[in-house]
């Protein structure tokens, strides 16, 4: 037991209340110089921060919603489809998983080689069916948040699959048993049974969603460097304040007490969107 | 004596098992859904394998090939890329680094946590409650937050830039979901065993050591599945803390290889092959239990 403790306590604990610290003190790179307050936060509320600040937020949410909504809506049909039992069904499962394994970085570069704008197989393809003169979605301003946002899905689909078909394997029998007496269609008991009785698993998946979609990083790292380029289209909290902390490959000047101000921000939303969204969503469960 | 632990475990594989054995009456094959979802899933079969495939065949391919050809069978099964990869790339210390890495904060998680998951379950002592607390709260600290003052820590340390303080800081993090998965696995063996050994005259380690830790033997499988992967896949911590050619990671390595060949597409996918192969090839080995502990955290058992 101690050890445990010790080992949380010196390398979790300590560094998390030293992260709060951190944000009240002006930094001359990694020396600690005064104490200013809330200075950093207040930065983070004026130009020329505010403007960057508000932009890596905006692109958190934006990648928030589009997977809650995608990715979990694609999973919540595979899961469906699994639960059935069709044929083959050992197989299917095995590769809806598969791409979950794979770090965001590996597929992050995998994407990045196929819609490479000169040598890409994929980009050859669409440019020759839609006869295009050019397809480079990752280095469009307008595409590249879609695109990493995709990738992600690509990705990560399985993972809500997954938690979906072993609520639905929870679902007592009975109660589908007393709905085909009933004479419900297949539709109807999807719909009236399993949606109302997916309550855990949906929480479930939309904390987890929340969290990584706010913590988003290494995809939008791999694909746009630590300024999520193109253009800051793929910017995100956790690029800011790793810019802010560590300098990027423009200038490798650091700040980093607004960094750790950002940090402290991004824990703040996540705490708190988790903490609600699980009361919100648990209100909604179907308690047996 | 040794009669006991068998049953357990048996009474514990069933409480498990439930999962597979449901299958409802009500579904109808062939209905117009039933073809939408087959649909569906071959779809996205499709859409996970066939990318692998095309990155796999790409790196038997050059530059020029991928150019001309890019979806045709590669001409020759043309192992240049991988000698060129394998020869001036460093994965092999890359994967070397990966896996004493893993391996290394692995040990920690799992002997650490199964001692405190015991503790924290078999045990009633006063803080008992505010430490399973303190470890809940050990899930919800996001890496960003901590990565400076680690940084910082490290430094002082002298553990900058070295294989340890990465194991360190990741073995930290994984003692939280050890310890909530093995806690409640721990809670749910029954107190008989416990007696019985008493009686027998068994010291509380050799209770812990000898009976109650061979149970979660399947749990424990979960937890390092669990905590492995992110490890194994982790870009964050390396790229901050490792600076040393010699030191990088996986993932890290493969950015580097990504920056130096900048067009030379079949080296890329050649190495690209080379850092998904180990963990796809691992996966579809042990694919129940990389599911099984993927989803430990989402999932009640």
């Amino acid at each position: 037991m101690a050890p445990a403790i010790s080992m949380m306590a010196a390398f979790m604990v300590l560094p998390a209340v030293s992260a709060l610290g951190y944000s009240l003190y002006d930094w001359n790179a990694f020396t600690r110089t005064e104490f200013v307050g809330l200075k950093h936060f207040l930065r983070l509320t004026e130009p020329p921060y505010r403007g960057e600040f508000l932009r890596a937020l905006g692109h958190n949410t934006i990648a928030f919603v589009a997977l809650l909504m995608v990715q979990n809506g694609i999973g919540l049909m595979l899961a469906f489809a699994l639960y059935r039992r069709p044929r083959g069904y050992a197989f299917f499962r095995l590769t809806v998983f598969l791409p979950v394994i794979l770090s965001l970085v590996i597929a992050g570069y995998l994407w990045q080689l196929f819609l490479h704008p000169l040598f890409g197989p994929l980009t050859k393809l669409v440019m020759g069916v839609f006869s295009l003169e050019e397809f480079s979605p990752l280095g469009d301003t307008r595409l590249a948040l879609a695109t990493a946002i995709l990738i992600n899905i690509w990705r990560w689909v399985g993972f809500p699959t997954l938690v979906f078909l072993a609520g639905m394997n929870a679902i007592s029998d009975e109660i589908y048993k007393a709905a085909e007496l009933d004479g419900a269609s297949e539709w109807q008991t999807f719909t009236r049974i399993t949606l109302p009785n997916l309550g855990p698993s949906f929480t479930i998946v939309v904390i987890l969603t929340f969290i990584g979609a706010y913590e988003w990083f290494e995809l939008p790292f791999v694909i746009g460097g630590s300024t999520g380029n193109p253009g800051n289209s793929l910017d995100t909290l956790a690029l800011m304040f790793y810019r802010l902390s560590f300098g990027d490959s423009s200038s490798p000047a650091t700040d980093v007490g607004l960094g750790a101000a950002v940090s402290v921000v991004l824990f703040v939303i996540v705490l708190i969107g988790s903490k609600l969204g699980a009361d919100l969503l648990r209100k909604r469960e179907v308690h047996e | 004596m040794n009669e006991r632990p068998g049953r357990a475990q048996a009474w514990l594989q069933r409480s498990v098992q439930n999962e597979s054995l449901l299958v409802s009456g009500i579904t109808k094959k062939h209905s117009p859904l039933s073809v939408l979802l087959m649909g569906l899933l071959i779809l996205n079969t499709i859409g996970v394998v066939a990318p692998m495939l095309l990155a796999l065949m790409s790196s038997f391919k050059s530059t020029a090939e991928i150019m001309n050809a890019p979806f045709g069978l590669p001409q020759s099964l043309n192992l240049t890329n991988f000698a060129q990869v394998l020869g001036e790339g460093n994965f092999g210390i890359y994967f070397r680094n990966s896996v004493l890495v893993t391996v290394g904060a692995e040990v920690i998680i799992l002997s650490l946590s199964s001692m405190a998951g015991y503790a924290l379950a078999r045990y009633r002592f006063r803080l008992n409650g505010a430490l399973y607390m303190l470890i809940l709260m050990g899930l919800m600290i996001p890496a960003k937050l901590l990565l400076v003052p680690l940084f910082l820590q490290l430094k002082q340390m002298g553990l900058l830039d070295s294989l340890w303080g990465l194991i360190l800081v990741y073995a930290a993090g994984g003692i939280p979901a050890g310890v909530f998965i093995l806690t409640g696995f721990f809670r749910a063996l029954p107190h008989a065993l416990e007696a019985a050994a008493r009686i027998d005259g068994a010291g509380e380690w050799t209770i812990f050591h000898r009976i109650m830790l061979p149970l979660v033997r399947p749990q424990l499988a979960i937890v390092a599945i669990y905590t492995a992967i992110p490890i194994w896949n982790d870009f964050l911590l390396p790229i901050v803390f490792i600076s040393s050619a010699n030191l990088k990671t996986m993932p890290q390595g493969l950015s580097v290889f990504f920056g130096e060949y900048a067009v030379n597409m079949g080296a890329l996918f050649a190495g690209l092959t080379i850092s998904a192969l180990p963990l796809i090839v691992l996966y579809l080995v042990l694919s129940e239990q990389f599911i099984k502990g993927l989803t430990a955290g989402a999932v009640k058992g």
